[in-house]
């Protein structure tokens, strides 16, 4: 077997060592580094883009946020706004009705006091007209002038009576 | 025809002058120790030479291989282990890249020298005892004494503990070599059956061959890696002193 002769024991010795120091020089120097610094290249590349998501995330959340704030803000102005502008609308038509009865108030008292007038005026007339009526019907009746102030009383109690 | 031995034959390439009595000729195995080492050294700078972010085919298997050692040896021996990392992945290429290496036709496996794994064998059993005497001092020696066991039985534990211990630089050099001489040289046998049997018969070796081969290749990456995570785990037993 030729493994056990040792004539070359020295030799493969000797070259083992040296190839395998220079081996290890070149791993440690060179390979070693470079693969190394290329994994951890990639593994930072990885970590920053994951962390730079991240961040984004938080970042789209916190805008969200505003605006929902936004929009709630918006939308209770916009009531405040709405219940503001209907209780003035209210207010204006209240007092308009106001304005709108009281005037028709005013006017129904005026018209039932030119009614009154009207009335009372005529019911003067019919007076006059009755007591006229009552006399000539007399007159005719009895042949006789009628004494005036009776007929008028008469007619008085008559209207008064009738009315 | 060559014996299926003939393959594991040192040859010496350069002759070179001796060094304090020790030749150190350049052979085909120290050849293929330098191969070993170039194709080691192309297969990881060129593989990345892009330093891509999103990595090729190429760069994968470098960062693959990479992170595969990396994840052994911080499996096996903690975070503690990461100074011992380059150590590691320069042990593993280097044993993986001459079991592999092997494979190629007329190629030299320098792995199937038990010479050649009990340097690498015994510069980490060399290494691990150092590593454990700086970090435990003389206390690295109760690691030869079990817990919890009685006074009297240590008499018989203590020295089975020394002996086991001593005897991993062996275990972990005859493992790897004894696997790919063992393999090499049944190769070798059927390829001869296949000339002796000729066109007729030599198929059926043949076909075994073929099926061999690739169980020689799961083999070359299997022990690789079983000389590796030992390699660990020793580490891990002069870090932490853990049974």
């Amino acid at each position: 077997m030729p493994q056990l002769d040792p004539t070359f024991f020295g030799t493969q010795l000797f070259w083992l060592a040296v190839s395998f120091i220079v081996l290890y020089l070149l791993m440690s120097r060179l390979a070693i580094p470079r693969i190394g610094g290329v994994l951890k290249q990639r593994e930072d590349k990885i970590q920053g883009d994951l962390e730079t998501a991240q961040r984004l995330k938080e970042e789209t959340k916190s805008v969200i946020a505003a605006y929902e704030k936004a929009l709630a803000d918006a939308r209770g102005e916009a009531q405040a706004l709405a219940r503001q502008t209907s209780d003035a609308a209210n207010a204006e038509s209240a007092q308009r009705q106001q304005e709108v009865s009281d005037r028709i108030a005013r006017e129904l008292a005026e018209a039932e006091k030119r009614i009154a007038a009207a009335r009372s005026e005529a019911m003067a007339n019919v007076r006059v007209m009755a007591a006229e009526v009552a006399q000539s019907a007399f007159a005719r009746l009895t042949g006789s002038p009628a004494d005036a102030g009776r007929v008028k009383v008469a007619v008085d109690a008559a209207l008064k009576g009738g009315s | 025809m060559a014996g299926p031995l003939e393959q594991f034959k040192i040859k010496p390439l350069i002759e070179l002058p001796s060094i304090g009595g020790i030749d150190i000729s350049y052979t085909n195995s120290a050849l293929w120790m330098t191969i070993a080492v170039v194709v080691v050294m192309l297969f990881l700078m060129l593989g990345t030479r892009q330093r891509a972010l999103v990595p090729g085919r190429w760069q994968s298997m470098a960062e693959m291989t990479y992170e595969f050692v990396n994840n052994m040896l911080t499996d096996q021996a903690g975070s503690g282990g990461k100074p011992f990392f380059p150590f590691v992945f320069t042990l593993f290429m280097f044993i993986l890249a001459g079991n592999l290496l092997g494979m190629v036709p007329y190629s030299f496996t320098f792995t199937s020298h038990i010479i050649v794994t009990f340097g690498l064998a015994f510069v980490v059993f060399i290494g691990v005892t150092i590593i454990g005497f700086i970090r435990h001092g003389a206390h690295f020696l109760s690691f030869f004494v079990p817990k919890g066991v009685p006074a009297v039985m240590l008499i018989l534990l203590v020295p089975i503990e020394i002996l086991s211990y001593l005897i991993r630089p062996v275990s972990l050099s005859i493992r790897l070599f004894a696997n790919m001489m063992a393999g090499h040289t049944m190769l070798k046998v059927f390829a001869g059956f296949v000339v002796g049997l000729g066109v007729l018969g030599g198929w059926a070796p043949l076909a075994l061959n073929v099926v061999l081969t690739g169980f020689e290749i799961l083999v070359a990456l299997l022990q690789t890696y079983v000389f590796a995570v030992l390699t660990c785990i020793y580490l891990n037993d002069a870090l932490h002193m853990e049974h």
